[in-house]
């Protein structure tokens, strides 16, 4: 299964749920998601796990 | 038809094997890995679970996830929106966690496992009802699942007909029952999702002087049991704390730091938001018996642990039953999940326990037969007495072997003389609680034992109670109810002839001042409100457990015993024989019973354990 499905089940899950207006915002915050990926080395684990 | 169900990444991993409609095996990933609630993915469990019936990874038809990650992503996006930009910390420590593991968990399922089949996801409250129903004895019940939160919901009331569920009504986050409780439990000082049990058992030493400032403030309850938060005193929400400043102001201070001392304002807040969650629960089931006009319910979800309010509802009598999921926290999701996909998904029959006859109310006929899904709750490994002989006799540990028909009055024996004594026999139990497959036991009418229990073998608070264990037949006759409780997960006071009458210095005494008088015939197993959280055993559930008691109840007069879950504060409950050598010599404890081997504390070599293990095991 290719990682590449995870977003094409993302834009089957927002028309299902007619969200269409998170994809930008959803884009934007998963893109600076990437950048503290890539700036930190570990992840810590947070607080309220479960909320997360 | 064989289905894996997992659960994992947010606490208590665990794997659930479902072979044509029946659990098979099931394990929480922390009894494999030593490390408590682990969150990690239970490829432990999931290996434990195959191997249980010999089978590889390619004989499954389906494995599936107990939640929805793309809705938990909706409502955490629309959450940072609504508090934006309050929750950017939050928001900074969540998305490294999703981008590296929660958008891809297909992925991570058919690579661990190895897995080339369909991968499914339930919905997370749908997997706690499936839990919840699938196993019960019913054949329709009214269903009613609380946690913290799912996808958006926290709590759900539904029906369950044969082989289908239906849920009607929910509530969504963040207006939780279980989040309520967990920002209590914070505030008092405890671990959220781990140091819940601790308020509850706090509880009885406090008196319910804030429930008005908490209704009047915090919280606004329906007539159905659903509720709304005030969510500025909470910061769960979009910060990384439970409460806010706003919390602490009401309630005249910051929060207790943990492993500090416990004030009466604990004691307090613990009866407090004790009573309030009681009533929720009470009101969300009288909109359950309205809405469903079922005689039975059946309830999971992390919330469905507090045996304190499951005792009251049950005394409520509002159903004439009610059937609890032992592993009702996020392990159990792996168990519901499987067996969603079999009867929902897959539209498979189910023939439940009071269809068949295995199962009668209690109202028809006393002791009525007893059978559920759950075989006790004994899903996980076991142990034969060859394979704990071959490893002691290796390891040159000095034990003994009796017949099992002889190790009964052996060990109660032992316990009469004061001694406490490591269980391990059988399959592991699936669930937080130890119910004789991985205990240990003492004797229930020793005024010291719960002091000595606490401080030198679990190492835990003093203030914690211990619960018993009693032969089903004799139930009634020492506590207020006459049912099963075989999983531990219901409260019932101590019979009134059985209780110890208080002097009036005694009864002056308050809050933690009230642990060290013995409040009847059974002390060590009385909470300071003479209420226990019992467990009932039947013979065909738990034949050598069962015959322990009958043998102690004819040497002493008593078939109650203490148990509690084999293992010290922090560490999960022991798994192997391995485990339970190793907290055996660890502790104070006195005897080992490994099957039907026999290790006394005195015969035992020095340990050669140069590691500190204490600093293995994180508090909880």
């Amino acid at each position: 299964m290719s990682r590449l499905s995870v977003f094409s089940e993302l834009w089957e899950f927002l028309k299902y749920r007619k969200k269409y207006w998170l994809l930008p915002i959803i884009f934007v915050l998963v893109l600076l998601g990437l950048l503290i990926v890539v700036a930190e080395n570990s992840v810590v684990a947070p607080f309220i796990y479960t909320l997360f | 038809m064989r289905i894996l169900g997992l659960s994992a990444y947010y606490h208590d991993s665990a794997a659930c094997l479902v072979e044509d409609g029946r659990i098979v095996a099931a394990a929480q990933e922390e009894r494999f890995t030593r490390k408590k609630h682990d969150s990690s993915f239970p490829i432990n469990a999931a290996r434990y679970c195959l191997a249980e019936i010999d089978a590889g990874v390619g004989t499954l038809d389906y494995v599936a996830f107990y939640d929805k990650p793309l809705l938990k992503f909706e409502r955490l996006f629309e959450t940072y929106l609504d508090y934006a930009p309050c929750g950017l910390r939050s928001y900074l420590m969540a998305m490294p966690l999703w981008i590296r593991d929660r958008l891809w968990i297909r992925d991570h399922i058919q690579k661990e496992l190895g897995f080339t089949g369909r991968v499914l996801f339930g919905d997370h409250h749908e997997s706690h009802a499936a839990s919840a129903f699938y196993p019960s004895p019913y054949e329709e019940a009214a269903i009613l699942t609380m946690d913290g939160v799912g996808e958006w919901a926290t709590s759900s009331v539904g029906f369950g007909r044969g082989s289908q569920i239906e849920l009607f009504k929910e509530t969504r986050f963040p207006h939780s029952i279980g989040l309520l409780y967990s920002a209590f439990t914070y505030f008092c000082g405890f671990k959220v999702n781990s140091g819940e049990y601790k308020l509850m058992g706090l509880a009885p030493y406090g008196q319910p002087k804030f429930v008005s400032l908490i209704k009047e403030h915090l919280i606004r309850i329906c007539d159905d049991g659903s509720l709304w938060l005030n969510m500025e005193y909470f910061d769960f929400a979009h910060g990384l704390t439970m409460t806010g400043a706003a919390f602490e102001k009401l309630f005249g201070g910051p929060a207790r730091p943990s492993e500090t001392n416990l004030t009466q304002r604990e004691m307090d807040l613990a009866r407090s938001i004790q009573d309030v969650t009681e009533e929720i629960v009470i009101k969300m089931a009288r909109h359950a018996k309205s809405l469903t006009g079922a005689k039975y319910a059946c309830m999971a979800g992390g919330v469905a642990l507090n045996c304190v309010a499951n005792g009251k509802l049950l005394r409520e009598r509002i159903f004439e039953d009610i059937w609890i999921q032992p592993a009702a926290g996020d392990a159990g999701g792996a168990l519901g999940v499987a067996l969603s996909i079999y009867h929902r998904y897959l539209g498979k029959e189910r023939v439940s326990a009071e269809k068949s006859g295995l199962w009668i109310s209690m109202a028809q006929t006393t002791p009525a037969p007893y059978s559920d899904g759950m075989k006790g709750a004994f899903l996980g490994p076991r142990y034969s007495s060859e394979q704990i002989a071959s490893w002691l006799t290796n390891e040159k540990i000095p034990f003994r072997t009796l017949p099992y028909l002889g190790l009964p009055a052996q060990i109660a024996d032992f316990l009469a003389d004061g001694k406490i004594v490591g269980l391990l026999q059988g399959r592991m139990e699936f669930g937080p609680r130890a119910l004789g497959g991985r205990s240990i036991l003492g004797d229930a009418r020793s005024p010291t034992m719960q002091s000595v229990m606490n401080l030198k073998i679990k190492f835990r608070e003093s203030f914690r109670p211990f619960a018993p264990v009693v032969i089903r037949e004799h139930v009634h006759e020492w506590f207020e109810f006459d049912g099963d409780s075989p999983y531990m997960l219901l409260t019932a006071d101590v019979a009134r002839h059985h209780r110890r009458e208080m002097t009036p210095e005694e009864k002056a005494l308050w809050g933690i001042e009230m642990l060290n008088v013995p409040r009847s015939t059974i002390p060590a197993v009385t909470h300071v409100d003479y209420s226990a959280r019992i467990q009932t055993v039947r013979r065909e559930a738990n034949p050598l457990y069962y015959d322990i008691l009958a043998a102690f109840n004819n040497k002493t007069g008593c078939p109650v015993v203490v148990n509690t879950s084999f293992n010290v504060r922090g560490e999960p409950i022991v798994c192997t024989p391995i485990d339970a050598y190793l907290c055996f010599r660890r502790t104070a404890m006195d005897v080992l019973v490994l099957e039907n081997h026999i290790l006394l504390r005195d015969d035992q070599p020095p340990l050669q354990d140069d590691e500190d293990w204490r600093a293995q095991y994180p508090l909880d």
